[in-house]
């Protein structure tokens, strides 16, 4: 008899597509939340897939800070909107650009202002119903017991004592007007998973995340690069070119480079593999408030 | 995050190529922290190398704040998840937790074993191939035990790993290990619980969870891992029954028509012929559509889009089956709910069941019984409160499509929704109400024989739930004897002393009988036995309400008596013989019927003219010429006391 066995890569990818199937099919205004990133790149390949031979049923929103690296908007731009086609909104939060904040100075202000307040804006503005997120359940200690389904109040607040029972596959869509639910078909991926799972399926990527040399400046022990002039030098601070690559992309400011000279997907994943501390770590957001910072986040809105 | 394996630095190709054909598990550990849950899963994240130094330094000073091992590094804190939880010290939701090997990946669904929570175990568990039972070797099996275990049988866990814990503080002792799977498998044997094993270990040292522990080298069997890398799940799944809930339709152009979905159970190929219900319209599948590839077949749990070789009607909520293999199609069936709402489940209200793709209004019509889930004991009950377990049965708007959940853990399950609230507020498992339940049901839900006295099946409240709310048993008192030996007026004294003390009685006497329900009836034989039958069947209805029936009839034939008993039950009939010589009965001659036999206008009054045949064997007799009324009042309560009719 043949073997009907599934490995864990298309158990995930299955479920990951009945969930993005569920959305389209029980929901009126649906959204993807894109951010350019690897797991939004594995999320955008689901879609496709869950719609093949249709394109996806649902537009995709990049909350746009004005400080992505600029490689990011050429992939956005040239690959999902023009190869792909796929309906991309971009919401910038315009009054919250006027205050000038620069994330270099004031990371947590922009954070809140341009990314947090600039999605519930963009939410709002386009009163989707559910909303795509990329976040995996491994990625940090709160998100352990994300639901698939989470469901948001109408100030798009997470209660994490109250949440939905979710069991089977049976996912509860129901929300009032104003309420929604962000979901999450990456939830039983883990980051070797998304990056076995890029490998294997050729998922194109931006560039960044290949070692390359870039210039970057040392600043409180992380890399940062000079993607534009708005980067301004600290005394005593100097440019240098680096092999370095991004294993996580955000804003240039606040997205510290590692130096690497993987300039293939497999030389990633074994320096994944061999390296000792935990994805997350080149970002500054979760140290913010002790060891619970993402937790208050997402309580507040924020992915 | 580094696997122990050299081939991440020698050769990462062939690493990856060995590691995308990996299998996945999904487990569920129950147990609390006290039994050292946490200190196990944190063992097998840490020692299948899946910390990042970052996390351990972390966890490191966090053990310092919040651990429970003096400051020491405590692999329970790995586990750990929200802050007030943290601050709290137990863990109080579903958390999933990633970690992989050479073999496999594995998804644990870490669940609290506190008793408030069984709706989040049975959440951790509705997704689960396996479950690891923990069980402290001090302590053995407690209440808990028995609640996880059957929560695990219920959802339909085929595997179970019984792990015996620290037992580094029984000395390793294998008579200890023996003792406790002894204990364990005579109380497995009531659940369903098909494939157990039992594995000694100590998770904070670490005996026996990756490495075999060299303090038990009586034990020969798999280390905790080797168990979970090799344990064979293949079989698990459903590939005979296809059922495919069709999840969305799929329209981009005129020129194609796809039914995507998640295929259930089953195996579907290329020119299959299927029938699309509800509508039984039959086609042949055209092509499968898998991820942008046609492949000839495709298998659960494969989400695929098929179009068909004709045009048919099929939307979302439809299933597309094989016309010679059909589930069961109802708008009514039975099945074990878990109530996980603060709101009570109220049989009547109106709810949202989400059943495969399908959102449809229903009522949970009746609750047979509740089952307690520290003791398997069922009991009758008004209501579900939350964390309650109980059978119910479920009539739904329009009619599924199901398999029992034991059959199929798909189509057999559903969730129920508050439309109000939107909360989901319940998890229900389909049960099968064939003849065949020995097959797919578990004991406990075998044992279900149903009340032997037939009572009629369409009622929503049962006799065990109207017991517990007047707390009373139901019974009939055949108050038999000549006329003017006293039978109504004990029935009516007794009726009295029951109502004082808060029970409810109905007293149906003959001759009030005869009045309305059996004018139509003299005093022949034939008449009295059918005054007394529907006396009897009056008495059954009352019974099967909740009431105490006191029955007043001279009832002179003990054949006829005999055929109420077996009419009302005879576990619930008693029969007092209200005794007085029959000089006393016609002196007191209360309804003057016996002048009026006298007069000839009553030929054949038992006592005068007819014989009244005495109970051979009576639950009681009463002498009316000896005792006073109330003596005899307090003689019958004495009787339903002491038959734990009240109480």
């Amino acid at each position: 008899m043949t073997s009907y066995s599934l490995t864990h890569l298309k158990l995930l990818e299955a479920e990951s597509i009945h969930i993005i199937r569920e959305v389209a099919a029980e929901f009126s205004n649906p959204v993807m939340l894109y951010s350019i990133g690897k797991d939004s790149a594995v999320m955008t390949h689901l879609t496709l897939k869950a719609f093949y031979p249709d394109k996806p049923p649902f537009p995709f929103l990049h909350v746009d800070t004005t400080w992505k690296f600029r490689e990011m908007i050429a992939y956005r731009e040239s690959y999902v909107r023009q190869k792909l086609g796929i309906e991309l909104l971009v919401h910038i939060n315009e009054e919250g650009l006027k205050l000038g904040l620069d994330p270099a100075e004031n990371s947590e202000k922009h954070t809140e202002v341009m990314k947090t307040e600039s999605l519930k804006q963009a939410l709002n503005k386009y009163k989707f119903d559910a909303a795509f997120g990329g976040a995996r359940r491994d990625e940090e200690k709160s998100r352990a017991k994300e639901r698939v389904f989470s469901f948001r109040d109408k100030f798009h607040r997470w209660d994490p004592k109250n949440q939905r029972p979710e069991l089977w596959n049976l996912y509860n869509s129901k929300v009032n007007p104003g309420e929604s639910i962000r979901v999450f078909p990456l939830s039983n991926w883990t980051e070797l998973d998304v990056w076995q799972y890029i490998h294997l399926e050729n998922i194109p990527l931006v560039p960044l995340y290949l070692a390359a040399e870039r210039e970057v400046v040392e600043r409180g022990g992380t890399l940062i690069m000079k993607d534009d002039d708005r980067l301004t030098l600290r005394p005593g601070e100097k440019l240098e070119k680096r092999m370095v690559r991004f294993r996580t992309l955000g804003c240039y400011p606040l997205t510290g480079a590692v130096e690497s000279n993987a300039t293939t997907l497999p030389q990633i994943i074994q320096e994944m593999l061999l390296t000792k501390t935990s994805e997350r770590q080149g970002r500054m957001i979760d140290k913010d408030a002790g060891g619970a910072g993402m937790e208050e986040k997402k309580k507040q809105g924020y992915f | 995050m580094s696997h122990q394996s050299d081939l991440i630095a020698t050769d990462i190709n062939e690493y990856l190529a060995q590691h995308e054909r990996k299998q996945l598990l999904r487990f569920i550990t129950c147990g609390s922290v006290d039994d050292g849950k946490s200190t196990l899963i944190g063992r097998l994240l840490f020692d299948s190398k899946m910390l990042y130094e970052d996390h351990i330094a972390q966890l490191e000073s966090e053990s310092k704040v919040h651990g429970t091992t003096g400051g020491k590094f405590d692999p329970a804190l790995v586990t750990d998840g929200l802050k007030a939880e943290r601050e709290q010290g137990i863990t109080i939701d579903v958390a999933y937790r990633y970690f992989s090997t050479a073999k496999r990946k594995f998804i644990i669904a870490d669940t609290p074993g506190h008793e408030q929570y069984t709706r989040n175990m049975a959440t951790g568990a509705s997704t689960a191939d396996l479950a690891i039972i923990l069980i402290d070797a001090r302590y053995g099996m407690l209440t808990q035990t028995r609640r996880h275990s059957f929560i695990v049988s219920l959802l339909g866990i085929r595997h179970v790993v019984v792990t015996i814990n620290k037992m580094d503080l029984v000395d390793f002792s294998q008579n200890r290990f023996e003792e406790i799977c002894d204990s364990y498998r005579d109380f497995a044997a009531r659940l369903d619980l098909p494939d157990l094993h039992f594995i000694p270990i100590s998770a904070l040292n670490g005996d026996n969870v990756v490495e075999p522990s060299p303090s038990m080298p009586w034990y020969q069997g798999s280390t905790l891992m080797n168990f979970l890398e090799t344990v064979y799940i293949g079989s698990d799944r459903n590939f005979e029954d296809f059922r495919f809930p069709v999840q969305y339709v799929n329209r981009p152009n005129l020129d194609f028509r796809g039914f995507c979905g998640t295929i259930a159970s089953g195996i579907v190929r290329k020119g299959d012929e299927i029938m699309v219900l509800p509508s039984r319209q039959t086609s042949h599948v055209k092509e499968i559509v898998v991820q942008g590839e046609t492949p000839d077949e495709a298998f659960t749990p494969q989400s695929v889009t098929l179009t068909l070789e004709t045009e048919i009607d099929c939307s979302r909520g439809d299933m597309i089956v094989r016309p010679g293999n059909l589930p069961k199609v109802s708008n009514s069936f039975d099945a074990m709910i878990v109530w996980m709402s603060q709101e009570a489940m109220i049989p009547g209200k109106s709810y949202l069941i989400k059943h495969t793709t399908q959102t449809i209004p229903g009522q949970i019509e009746s609750l047979r019984y509740r089952v307690d889930v520290n003791t398997l004991h069922r009991s009758p009950a008004p209501d579900l409160q939350l964390n309650e377990i109980g059978r119910c049965t479920i009539v739904v708007n329009q009619p599924i499509y199901y398999d029992p959940y034991r059959r199929n853990r798909t189509t057999g399950a559903f969730i129920v929704i508050d439309r109000i609230s939107n909360i989901t507020v319940g998890a229900g498992m389909i049960t099968s109400r064939e003849a065949d339940r020995k097959q797919t049901l578990a004991p406990w839900e075998i044992e279900e024989s149903g009340d032997s006295t037939g009572e009629s099946s369409v009622r929503t409240i049962t006799t065990d739930e109207r017991r517990a709310r007047m707390g009373q048993a139901p019974v009939t008192l055949l108050f038999t004897g000549m006329s003017g030996s006293g039978k109504s007026t004990i029935a009516r004294g007794v009726e009295r002393a029951l109502f004082d003390n808060g029970r409810l009685s109905v007293v149906l006497d003959g001759e009030d009988l005869r009045r309305g329900l059996s004018r139509d009836l003299g005093y022949t034989p034939e008449d009295r036995s059918e005054n007394l039958r529907r006396c009897a069947h009056v008495a059954r209805l009352l019974n099967e309400n909740g009431f105490i029936c006191l029955a007043s009839l001279i009832a002179p034939s003990a054949a006829v008596r005999d055929k109420a008993a077996e009419l009302v039950g005879r576990e619930r009939f008693l029969v007092i013989h209200v005794d007085a010589p029959v000089e006393v009965c016609q002196q007191r001659d209360p309804r003057g019927h016996y002048q009026s036999a006298e007069q000839g206008q009553m030929p054949r009054l038992p006592g005068a003219g007819t014989t009244y045949e005495a109970p051979t064997s009576p639950d009681l007799v009463l002498n009316t010429q000896q005792m006073s009324i109330e003596e005899c009042v307090e003689k019958v309560v004495e009787l339903l006391s002491s038959r734990k009719f009240v109480s």
